[in-house]
């Protein structure tokens, strides 16, 4: 009884340290805060560099691979109906693991499982260029990450990384994306870190990047020292952020400054 | 780390012995690496990006005395534990610090005494 009551105050104390994020009808895509010209770069397919990766990751998509010499396109057929509001669900629980991995960890579980094939190397092209295309079949899906109960904890993880102050600037997540999206930091706006768009094309980068790219650039930003790619703690931001995230409709392969 | 005392809000005392250079201050605080004009606007009219994330710092040093400016420097979360400023002369009680800033100051007690000076002009 006793302990029933200490679970329900905790939970109902979670409750409350998750109430000053951002509510549904005021989740806002780093998209509403681009200028007019990069707007219309990313709605216009022609002009979006995104989609050169996503033209090279249905190619990549059809070609065999590996001792299993299978081709994704082999198991899954066709992307455009087996993989429509699949990047909407990830990062997912993977059970022979134990935790969540994400759509670029996905892939490269089927590379290596199901293809026989070495996993691609994060950030490579092969590898920005599937989940591009991947993720791309899910183009205007509601985001709807984290269902899962097994993801519970890992959430939390992410949530708990989210509003941890680090680095010598002493900064979280958090202060910025939660406190202050609605301001600027020297002359740019902060946006709210929403993931909708990943991997994406920044002008800055003059490349596509993964969501753990952009999430590695926030930390070194702060002057904290970056979890390496794949890391445990990348995949938990990611989840809790496409947590934060739910409802939105995924942007892929987005433009952003 | 030179050490040094607070008394009330303040750290009345130079962390160098002297008194800072204000030329020098005023080209700190515009410099991005100093970090203050990511959040701060301030009389720099050449400065095309400023940021709006905390006050102007015209005036600072008519509404702020020395000492108050100085504690500020060194570790604003002393006058207010749930600041963004990140406190500039301090290199304890920091969670996972990148290799190439650990065990330094944002700013060296030179720098502090610099950006102290600066601000002092700014009386209106
Ligand atoms: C030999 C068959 C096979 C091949 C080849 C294969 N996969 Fe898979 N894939 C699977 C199976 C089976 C699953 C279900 C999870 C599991 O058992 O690994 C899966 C799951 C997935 C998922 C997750 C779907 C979801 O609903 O969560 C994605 C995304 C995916 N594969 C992408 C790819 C890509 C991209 C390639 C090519 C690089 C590929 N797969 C190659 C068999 C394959
Ligand atoms: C000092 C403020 C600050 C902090 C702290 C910070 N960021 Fe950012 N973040 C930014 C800025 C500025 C951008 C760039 C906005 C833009 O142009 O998309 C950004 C971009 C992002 C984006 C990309 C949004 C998009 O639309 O593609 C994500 C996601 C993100 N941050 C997550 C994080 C996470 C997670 C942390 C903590 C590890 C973090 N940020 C810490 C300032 C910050
Ligand atoms: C991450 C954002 C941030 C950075 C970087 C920053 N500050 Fe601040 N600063 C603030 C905020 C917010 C306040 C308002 C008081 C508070 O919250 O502590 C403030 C207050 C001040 C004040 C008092 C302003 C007044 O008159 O009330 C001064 C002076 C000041 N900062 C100087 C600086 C200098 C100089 C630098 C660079 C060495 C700097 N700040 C860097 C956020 C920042």
């Amino acid at each position: 009884m006793r302990i029933a009551l200490c679970i329900a105050l905790l939970t109902a104390m979670a409750g409350a340290a998750l109430a000053t994020e951002i509510s549904l009808d005021q989740r806002r895509s780093g998209y509403s805060f681009m200028s007019a010209d990069t707007k219309a770069m990313q709605d216009e397919d022609t002009a979006n560099p995104g989609m050169l990766f996503v033209l090279d990751g249905e190619a990549l998509w059809k070609r065999k691979a590996g001792s299993a010499d299978k081709a994704c396109a082999d198991c899954h057929s066709d992307a455009r109906v087996s993989m429509k509001g699949v990047a909407a669900h990830y990062p997912a629980f993977e059970k022979t693991l134990g935790k969540p991995v994400d759509l670029e960890g996905r892939i490269n579980l089927c590379r290596s499982n199901h293809q026989q094939a070495s996993p691609f190397a994060y950030e490579s092209r092969e590898l920005l260029a599937l989940t591009a295309y991947v993720a791309q079949q899910s183009r205007g899906v509601p985001i709807a990450a984290g269902d899962d109960p097994d993801l519970a904890p890992f959430v939390e993880k992410g949530h708990a990384l989210f509003v941890q102050r680090q680095g010598q600037l002493n900064l979280a997540c958090a202060n910025c994306h939660d406190d202050n999206w609605d301001k600027k930091l020297a002359g740019s706006p902060i946006t709210q870190g929403q993931p909708t768009g990943y991997p994406l094309y920044r002008l800055e980068w003059q490349a596509l990047g993964s969501l753990q790219r952009r999430l590695r650039a926030c930390i070194t930003g702060i002057r904290a020292q970056a979890y390496d790619y794949g890391s445990p703690e990348l995949v938990e931001l990611e989840l809790y952020l496409m947590t934060r995230a739910r409802g939105m409709p995924v942007e892929t392969p987005a433009v952003r400054p | 780390m030179q050490p040094y005392t607070v008394v009330g809000d303040a750290i009345s005392a130079s962390l160098t012995g002297t008194k800072g250079d204000a030329t020098h201050g005023r080209a700190l605080v515009v410099e991005r690496s100093s970090t203050c004009i990511l959040c701060h606007s301030g009389p720099f009219p050449e400065q095309a990006f400023q940021g709006d994330l905390a006050p102007n710092l015209s005036g600072s040093g008519g509404r702020w005395s020395e000492g108050q400016l100085r504690l500020r420097l060194v570790d604003a979360a002393h006058l207010n534990a749930a600041t963004i400023m990140p406190s500039y002369y301090r290199v304890d009680g920091l969670t996972r610090v990148g290799a190439s800033w650990r065990g330094k100051p944002i700013l060296s007690a030179e720098q502090i005494e610099d950006v102290v000076a600066y601000l002092m002009t700014l009386k209106n």
